[in-house]
């Protein structure tokens, strides 16, 4: 009798359209995203109602009850406030609705939209994982790992059969013969893995504003990338004239004045993935963001670095550039003098602003590498 | 009672049914016969989500509703407790898991609705058979889906419903202008103009004095001039703009019967916003009289006061139309039983004395009767709305610092209260606007102006809302509005937003600052 579920169905499928059809704006305004939990992200869908001609929500004042003086503050302003009295007649017509999400269908949207190819792993049969697989039982082992249900079982069999056993003294004492220890079986699958490496140039010229577009997109890379792959290992290095492997709190946090070498990174990052993250077992990614300020003089070094180690052994090598009132943007250029236009693996970005994070990843991610 | 007809209601509730319309035709309401439905929460919430009313046309903002309604539910957050549909017979809604008391309550509460709609004068034009003509609604707009396609039926139904506001919620009661057929254009046709300009009766050899040739000569041609000025289309400036659209706008078939549907249900639903204060008022004032003098068992006492409390609790930053209502009827009822009315009273400046006042009159009864036929929440604020009862319900105005970023308490005057109120009600807290000129640079394009009273216009809102009534009128549309103090021209034009900025804007003489 109830036709709602159509209504229903139908709102829900207009939210999926909305979210297509606004992901450039959550893209770019990085509203909403945040993991919760293991992996759900909240969006607020923003303007589900239909606009009306209606006045301002701030400014707006209206009439309370109840006790205060004149002056006394009574609610946080800039969240839409029923701010009118009485007046508005349909309940408070929410026009912020959470609609909860998985990263998988974030992710799935974000591919659809953005005509993201899937990526092709390389050397998938190669990369084999091994993992241990506690199911099977043996006669010997560490005590820590005895099977005491297994143990306790064999030992009472034992007495019954022996006739040791009493039922009014109920006492059942292993020997070495009844102990049953856990075991593992190794098991190996292939396993395509994928590591991310983050470099960022947290020098002084580096703003905070640049560093939430940073942020913004780097949230999307890695949750198109954790679509694609069964598990990604993300690492995060920054740099001013020196480079370290940080955390990603302080990737984000760190703001330094020092002057800028972009080969300490590539040092860095070289090293990361020759000691842990050998290419022969990761699909590799890095990004590397940066206002494009560098040290002229260590421009070569930064090449050399790049163009020896890194480019060989990564699927993707992609530096983006943000904008900044401070950096000079020289380096986008130089590395495209250097290694061409057209690069199989580097790829080069310009990030004016928010509103091109969406560019930026599809020229990023395009490839489907 | 014979009007109790017949529902799934179980026994337990229609004999309580019977006892609490007993009650409540026996203070004097006089209603529809009333039908309840007992629903489950699941139901009740699609009910509530498509505004009441089991069938309707398909749309995706029921389901938004529902959703949040049954989360709303689901987490524990809000309750429905009683819909009441302004329909002959009256339709309400009991939920299956309410406990006896709040069923008691709840209908004691409808029944008060339910006099309301039949006897408030704002409601008299509604359609007493809505029910049925909502349902007509969903079959018409679903066979248009079928034929034109979902997609495009519902795109035209989300354009119209952004413009549904722009109705003249008093023109059922007012003859804005004469009816006329869009095919007469002989009325466009001025009749003095065969006669030619008037003159003055005179003899023959008077003629030229008392009707100088070459006065007459002007004035023919003052007239000629005029004929050629063009004429200002609308002549007036209108405010339903939908009924506009629907006689103007270049709408096929479909459209034009969507947009009346549309249009229609606007103004069904136009009088429960203008007396929402009113009509909730009212029910609570009758669920508590009938509740406490007839309705409650002792056992039930402390459930009733609990949620009667819960229904009236008011907010700092949200004035709950429950209460106020309720207590204004409280108020008039108690003043004119005292006589504490009329001129000797008003002119009374004896704190103590006013407080004492007692006549012995008892026309509270009567009163209130007459206020719930007569008056609509802007009336009923202006007329009742009193100094002693804003101090004594302690309302205040506030308004947003802008420094702060909070809401503040910005006055217990008064006059600055009731007037704060009066603007939120007026126009029912909604800007207005009105169709100034149809034929807008001699283009076909829509002109529209907003009567600036002090607040802007949200502007992104705004400019969606001209996109969609470009989608209806398909050509350019313009709001005249105001801005940072500025006359602001918005246009689309069917690609792209402008903003013009204008003359600095004077507020008219005699307007509030």
């Amino acid at each position: 009798m109830l036709t709602i579920e159509r209504d229903l169905r139908r709102f829900r499928q207009i939210v999926r359209g909305r979210i297509r059809d606004n992901l450039r704006k959550y893209v770019t305004h990085g509203e909403m995203i945040g993991r919760k939990g293991r992996d759900l992200v909240s969006i607020p869908v923003p303007q589900l109602d239909v606009p009306h001609f209606r006045f301002g929500d701030n400014g707006a004042g209206g009439v309370g009850q109840g006790d205060g003086e004149e002056g006394q503050p009574i609610g946080k302003g800039g969240n839409p406030q029923q701010g009118h009295g009485p007046a508005g007649s349909d309940p408070g017509s929410g026009h912020l609705l959470e609609v909860e999400l998985s990263l998988d269908e974030l992710a799935e949207i974000l591919g659809e939209e953005l005509e993201l190819p899937r990526i092709e792993p390389r050397g998938e049969a190669a990369i084999v994982q091994q993992k241990a697989k506690y199911n099977s039982i043996r006669q010997t082992g560490p005590e820590s790992l005895r099977h005491f249900k297994r143990t306790y079982l064999r030992a009472l069999r034992r007495q019954i059969s022996t006739g040791v056993y009493e039922p009014d003294d109920p006492r059942v004492v292993p020997i070495k013969a009844d102990k049953q220890y856990r075991s593992w079986n190794t098991i190996e699958h292939p396993q395509v893995n994928a590591a991310v490496i983050y470099m960022m140039d947290v020098s002084g010229s580096m703003t905070d504003e640049q560093k939430e577009i940073v942020r913004t997109e780097a949230f999307w890379l890695d949750t198109w990338l954790a679509s694609q792959y069964q598990g990604i290992e993300t690492r995060y290095i920054i740099h001013d004239a020196v480079a370290k492997e940080v955390d990603e709190h302080t990737f984000y946090h760190t703001r330094e004045s020092g002057g800028t070498r972009i080969s300490s990174a590539y040092k860095v990052a070289a090293q990361l993935i020759e000691q842990q993250l050998p290419p022969s077992e990761w699909n590799l990614y890095c990004f590397q963001f940066s206002d494009g300020d560098n040290w002229g003089e260590d421009n070569e070094e930064a090449f050399r670095i790049l163009g020896d180690k890194l480019l060989p052994s990564v699927n993707l090598f992609c530096y983006g550039q943000v904008e900044s009132p401070y950096g000079s943007g020289e380096f986008l250029g130089h590395l495209q003098n250097h290694f061409g236009e057209e690069h199989d693996s580097l790829i080069l970005s310009e990030i004016a602003d928010k509103e091109a994070i969406y560019d930026s990843i599809k020229h990023f991610l395009g490839k489907g590498r | 009672m014979s009007s109790v007809i017949t529902t799934n209601l179980p026994p337990q509730l229609a004999a309580i049914q019977c006892e609490m319309e007993g009650y409540a035709r026996g203070h004097g309401l006089d209603f529809f016969p009333t039908i309840f439905e007992y629903v489950d929460a699941n139901q009740l919430n699609s009910i509530a989500a498509k505004g009441g009313f089991p069938v309707r046309y398909p749309h995706w903002r029921f389901g938004m509703e529902f959703e949040r309604l049954s989360r709303g539910y689901h987490y524990g957050l809000q309750k429905i407790y009683e819909m009441v549909i302004n329909n002959d017979p009256c339709y309400a809604y009991l939920m299956t898991n309410n406990c006896v008391t709040d069923q008691k309550l709840v209908m004691a509460h409808v029944y008060g609705h339910c006099d309301f709609f039949k006897n408030n004068f704002y409601f008299s034009k509604t359609n007493r058979k809505m029910m049925d003509e909502m349902a007509n609604h969903g079959t018409r707009i679903r066979r248009y889906m079928e034929e034109v396609g979902v997609e495009e039926v519902e795109e035209f139904i989300d354009a119209c419903l952004s413009l549904e506001d722009q109705i003249d919620v008093h023109s059922p009661f007012i003859r804005r202008r004469e009816e006329r057929s869009r095919y007469d254009f002989e009325a466009e046709r001025d009749k003095t103009e065969a006669e030619g300009p008037p003159r003055f009766r005179a003899k023959n050899y008077m003629e030229s004095f008392v009707n100088p040739p070459n006065r007459l000569a002007a004035a023919v041609k003052q007239m000629e001039e005029k004929r050629r000025e063009p004429k200002p289309f609308p002549e007036r400036p209108e405010r339903d703009l939908l009924l506009f659209l629907l006689e103007h706008a270049p709408l096929n078939a479909w459209e034009t019967d969507v947009l009346s549907i549309i249009r229609d249900e606007a103004y069904y639903f136009a009088p429960q916003a203008q007396t929402k204060i009113m009509n909730e008022g009212w029910a609570s004032y009758w669920h508590s009289t009938i509740m406490t003098r007839q309705g409650l068992s002792a056992a039930e006492v402390v459930c009733y006061c609990d949620h009667h409390s819960g229904t009236l609790a008011s907010s700092p930053t949200q004035l709950n139309p429950y209460k106020l209502g309720i207590e204004l009827f409280r108020d008039i009822a108690d003043r004119w039983n005292r006589g504490a009315f009329g001129k000797e009273f008003d002119e009374c400046d004896d704190d103590r004395q006013r407080r004492n006042w007692n006549t012995g009159a008892g026309l509270g009864r009567r009163k209130i009767f007459e206020v719930r036929r007569i008056h609509n929440d802007l009336t009923f604020i202006d007329e009742f709305l009193t100094l002693d009862f804003v101090r004594e319900q302690r309302l205040f105005k506030f308004g947003f610092n802008q420094s702060t970023e909070y809401y503040e308490i910005e006055s217990r005057e008064f006059p600055k209260v009731k007037r704060q109120l009066l603007a939120s009600l007026t126009n029912l807290g909604r800007p207005q606007i009105a169709v100034r000129d149809a034929n807008y640079r001699n283009r076909g394009e829509l002109f529209l102006e907003h009567s600036y009273t002090g607040v802007e216009l949200q502007l992104d809102y705004a400019r969606d809302t001209l996109q969609n009534l470009h989608r209806i009128w398909n050509r350019p549309v313009h709001l005249e509005t105001v801005l940072e103090n500025h006359l602001t021209n918005l246009s689309f034009d069917g690609s792209e937003h402008a903003i013009e900025k204008g003359e600095p804007f004077e507020p008219a003489e005699g307007a509030p600052s």
